[in-house]
């Protein structure tokens, strides 16, 4: 039991950092961004790049299985994936928001989550990678309850930049802008403020969330270009499920889905736990149909 | 007449150019003037204060704001032009608290100067100050509009665009809103303002404009036009077409 809900949390914090950008970007620009689970796959690939061409595999910190380098190495990998965001939303997405139906962006985002799959195919081809071969040992927190000192470091890194985050979006006027701007475009181009910067950071700061969940993943559980794919479904789950625009309801969400999958396993088969999250979904809309914290919803251009 | 500080030169706007919605309108206002816009529904009242703050894209003819050519503005620098704008609707953001949608209205001047003027709205519109820290969605009709007018002269304008700042108001509220609106003027910001309320914005504006489906159809002192028999005969006329 102890176990499931560790394995729970770990999983779960990996998706509400995915999920962060997701209902950020899924507020503001009111569009359902099926490539947004692909920024994962991509930030954690970069990384990997990073490390491979810098080739430095300077020893492990403490009981981590990484050290300062794979740290640099996620730093670069969030500016690479902030940089895609941003080419993909000028070359694809803003181009179709302002002459077509909503639809047409929706499924323009299939099309570029596809392409950066085959991309990152392409370089690096389709089995596991790992960013270091070291091994780790579980720590025996207490009786029943083993964990990997990388599981904890997961953990306490999604609380820091839930927290920052939060502290952003309060007490910044950059964050003010994106709250007011999941509400009404309009009001906030009248107040004096450039939507489209505003846009931008809403990108930067989704896809860098993105790629740490991505070097999160990768390090907790292995690198493959399917990462983005298999996350894709329980990242809207979390999003929808905490209500869409809501940062603190994707944390809440991606709780929810990470130990509604882990615990699933304990009474029914494996094959079978992708289900579970979304048995919740259906059960939570039923009876709050914008989420468990409401919902911002909004439309930028 | 002075030189006007507000000068729209036939304008053609809508929000596709293959389907206008103003068809060549006309329309000044002079510093610390108060003009109001009357007209029939669907006369494109509101779309001529959208197309002034360039949420309405313009086709031909100019807008100008103390000389200088602002046609098709881009709305984030609607403060720059030293335009306030007022929409009717959804005017406040209803997620954020009554301090944060006025610090957003101060979001193009230094943190310092935001700060020190929004204590001057908190001093001027009292209402606000009690609410500060409660989400704007708390507020009734009135005390939303008077949060939307507050925010709207953070940035100290020359001219005040409100697009019927009377809707959905009771009448003591309307005679409440108009007054603040009156002494505004008296401290030497031009108004002007879209009204449904025809006898209302007759009484209270220096001049008005009447717009029937898209075009110019009188103009003239408020004084004047309160006793023209045309104006009665427009909404009439009108009527028929009520969308």
């Amino acid at each position: 039991m102890l176990q499931a809900l560790a394995d729970g949390i770990l999983t779960g914090s990996i998706i509400a950092l995915g999920a962060i950008g997701l209902t950020l970007t899924m507020g503001i620009l009111r569009f359902a961004n099926f490539a947004h689970a692909e920024l994962i796959t991509w930030g954690a690939y970069m990384a990997l790049g990073v490390l491979a061409i810098t080739g430095v595999f300077a020893g492990p910190i403490g009981p981590f299985s990484f050290g300062l380098p794979l740290i640099l190495a996620t730093l670069v990998a969030a500016v690479l994936t902030a940089a895609l965001a941003l080419v993909v939303d000028y070359l694809v997405f803003r181009p179709l928001r302002s002459h077509t139906n909503h639809m047409t962006v929706v499924f323009s985002s299939f099309g570029v989550s596809l392409l950066v799959r085959m991309v990152i195919l392409l370089i690096f081809g389709g089995s596991a990678e790992y960013y270091s071969d070291e091994l780790q040992i579980a720590v025996r927190l207490m009786p029943g309850l083993r964990v990997m000192p990388d599981h904890l470091f997961t953990l306490g890194l999604t609380l820091v930049i839930v927290i920052a985050l939060h502290f952003f979006l309060q007490r910044t006027r950059l964050g003010l802008s994106m709250r007011a701007l999941a509400e009404n475009p309009d009001l906030v181009r009248i107040n004096g403020i450039d939507t489209r910067t505003v846009v931008r950071w809403t990108w930067i700061i989704g896809a860098a969330l993105a790629a740490v969940a991505g070097v999160l993943y990768g390090m907790t559980v292995q690198l493959r270009p399917e990462i983005g794919f298999q996350l894709l479904l329980p990242l809207f789950a979390a999003a929808i499920l905490g209500g869409v625009g809501n940062v603190f309801g994707a944390v809440v969400g991606g709780l929810i889905v990470g130990l509604a999958e882990s615990f699933s396993v304990l009474f029914i088969p494996a094959g079978y736990k992708m289900a579970v999250p979304f048995i919740i979904l259906l059960a939570v809309l039923y009876v709050r149909p914008s989420g468990l914290f409401g919902g911002m919803r909004g439309g930028a251009k | 007449m002075t030189t006007a500080l507000l000068q729209v030169s036939d304008i053609t706007a809508g929000y596709r150019p293959d389907l206008p919605i103003l068809h060549g309108v006309s329309v000044s206002v002079s510093e610390a003037e108060m003009v109001t816009i009357i007209g029939p529904n669907g006369a494109g009242k509101s779309t001529l204060v959208k197309a002034i703050a360039g949420l309405v894209p313009i086709s031909s003819g100019t807008v100008s704001v103390a000389g200088s050519n602002v046609t098709n503005l881009l709305t984030h620098k609607l403060a720059t032009a030293s335009i306030a704008y007022v929409p009717q609707t959804a005017n406040v953001f209803t997620t954020l608290t009554i301090d944060e949608n006025l610090k957003l209205g101060a979001s193009t001047l230094s943190k310092a100067e935001g700060a020190r003027r929004i204590a001057m709205a908190y001093d001027n519109f009292p209402v606000l100050q009690k609410y500060r820290s409660h989400k704007a969605k708390v507020l009734s009709g009135g005390q939303r509009q008077t949060l939307a007018v507050a925010r709207a002269l953070l940035t100290e304008p020359r001219l005040l665009m409100l697009d019927e700042p009377s809707a959905g108001l009771s009448p003591l509220m309307v005679s409440e809103v108009f007054e603040r609106l009156k002494s505004l003027v008296s401290t030497g910001v031009a108004i002007l303002m879209v009204e449904q309320n025809v006898k209302a914005a007759l009484a209270i504006s220096d001049r008005t404009y009447v717009l029937a489906e898209g075009r110019n159809r009188i103009d003239g002192p408020s004084s004047e036009l309160a006793g023209d028999s045309q104006v009665a005969t427009i909404y009439l006329g009108a009527g028929g077409r009520k969308r």
